[in-house]
């Protein structure tokens, strides 16, 4: 069997500007994001085979990757649009790496972009995103996302005490992070109060434990571990890669606060030969606050039901002992839908490049990065090293 | 709550289509396997416990437990925005499955993770009719 363990090594990596952009369209960013990170990577398009993108809702295609490929005249040898949600961005990384590995082409971009603040109204963005519910038996009950979440951060609260301050935390730690990262959206340090005070959305979630909805676009560039060491930045080796599918709607969920992370993470783990405490630190999907504290507790960075304690104890922090999205992530940083979990990756090269300024890891070597996509349903777990071996 | 034009009304398929026709009646029925006697939810052509090929729509008690809610102080769409705030639960039937619904005529700052709920069917056109839940 083909190892792709250090097979691959991301080149290059870039976003668009992030947050309002309205003086560009979904397709533009994704456009964007593309040029900027062939410019990271030193090379013209023309040395590009391989397109992976997901689909915009704003500028939607019915064939996206092949729309991209014909608006940047390219004629790669694989060009595929994937759909698991947030989760979209890392199940690709994993299908690049593959097709690299397997010889199907040499160099892939991955872009993915969406204009959900300016392209779309607030209900058809709500509408749109809340549609992940099933049309006959969820959706005619009224959820919105943030109700879907809150359904899992309930019953977490039920099992084993975990505290609205709690959940707070993860929001307050991403603004800290934010606050040191001129790219992101909001970055106005809050307090776990303005968190608790800020209006209720959906109970127990309020607004400031809910990610942003913005514009923008990030790609990267993924090559063979060989060609990679031609290009202009160290490379970025995929040491583990694995994923995980419970379900697709909340209601056929095998457990409300396990999901399957366990088995992404396990399986990315055994890849690398690696384990949780290995890493220097990690950027969670957190798409709700209680997102972030059940992937704590399924990758294994603590045990089950301790998720909360973990977060209060300042864990998290870029001081803690597991630094959490150093960018300020989908809370803070920007989240544009199914490209999100791009700006975690592009971060992820960036910390290991040693290159992220003010929140930089000290000496950062190993980094996971996780995401997921539906509500908990798709789950990717990506290591990444500065050394191959 | 009689209103819900722009509401997001269910369009029964094949599969799904008994249900629904229960529901109009006020019945709550579920698929059942005739081999192994489990009951499943959503529908399905086969049984999800035993890979049975023979299932077949059961009534059931209607009576569940709520294994978690929320409730929604933004609804989801205008039509939503008259029985806002609203109780979105997922309800566990003593019979096994878990189905979302809205608990109703529950005071929103009452309802508990583990509170028994029934079933009740609220009208919304002549085929439909959306089963709900209230304290039992």
């Amino acid at each position: 069997m083909t190892q792709l363990r250090g097979a691959v090594a991301i080149v290059g990596a870039a976003d668009t500007q992030v947050g309002v952009v309205p003086q560009m369209g979904a397709t533009q960013l994704c456009v964007d994001a593309a040029r900027r990170a062939l410019a990271d990577a030193g090379i013209t398009k023309d040395q590009v085979d391989g397109l992976i993108t997901c689909n915009s809702m704003a500028e939607p295609y019915l064939y996206h990757a092949e729309a991209i490929a014909e608006y940047l005249q390219i004629f790669p040898r694989y060009c595929i649009a994937a759909a698991t949600g947030g989760g979209t961005t890392f199940s690709v990384l994993h299908h690049a790496a593959s097709a690299i590995a397997t010889g199907v082409c040499h160099t892939v971009l991955i872009s993915m972009a969406d204009s959900l603040r300016s392209g779309l109204t607030r209900e058809q963005a709500m509408l749109m995103q809340s549609s992940t519910g099933h049309a006959q038996f969820e959706l005619p009950y009224g959820p919105t996302v943030p109700a879907f979440y809150a359904l899992l951060a309930r019953a977490h609260m039920a099992r084993y005490g975990t505290t609205e301050e709690q959940l707070a935390a993860v929001a307050v730690t991403c603004r800290r992070h934010a606050h040191l990262n001129p790219a992101a959206q909001m970055r106005d340090p809050i307090t776990v109060e303005d968190v608790l005070n800020s209006r209720m959305i959906a109970d127990p979630l309020h607004l400031l434990d809910c990610s942003l909805v913005s514009d923008g676009g990030s790609a990267v560039i993924v090559t063979s571990a060989e060609r990679a060491r031609d290009f202009p930045h160290a490379p970025v080796y995929l040491l583990g890669v694995g994923e995980g599918h419970g379900h697709e709607h909340v209601t056929q969920a095998r457990s409300l606060t396990t999901s399957a992370a366990v088995e992404s993470g396990q399986r990315a783990y055994e890849m690398a030969g690696l384990g949780p405490r290995d890493m220097d630190l990690a950027q969670l999907y957190d798409c709700f606050t209680p997102t972030v504290l059940i992937e704590l507790e399924d990758l294994g960075f603590c045990a089950k039901g301790e998720g909360g304690p973990f977060i209060a104890s300042g864990a998290i922090g870029l001081e803690g002992t597991l630094p959490v999205n150093t960018h300020g992530g989908l809370l803070s940083h920007c989240h544009p839908g199914n490209p999100g979990s791009m700006f975690a990756l592009t971060e992820a090269v960036a910390q290991l490049r040693h290159c992220a300024g003010p929140r930089q890891v000290k000496d950062a070597q190993i980094a996971l990065v996780h995401a997921q996509g539906g509500i908990m349903s798709s789950h990717t777990t990506i290591i990444l090293g500065r050394e191959r071996n | 709550m009689s209103d819900h034009a722009g509401k997001i009304i269910p369009r029964p398929t094949p599969e799904t289509r008994p249900y629904w026709d229960a529901c109009r009646n006020g019945q709550l029925q579920l698929q059942r396997c005739d081999s192994c006697g489990a009951y499943q939810f959503f529908p399905r052509m086969m049984c999800c416990h035993c890979n049975g090929d023979s299932v077949t729509w059961t009534r059931v008690s209607g009576r569940g437990r709520v294994l978690s809610y929320t409730v929604v102080r933004r609804p989801v769409s205008k039509a939503y925005a008259a029985e806002t705030p609203y109780i979105v639960a997922l309800v566990e039937l003593e019979e096994g499955p878990t189905l979302m619904s809205n608990v109703t005529g529950c005071d929103p700052d009452a309802i508990t993770v583990g509170m028994p709920v029934e079933v009740t069917f609220e009208k919304w056109t002549d085929e439909i009719s959306i089963p709900k839940f209230r304290t039992a």
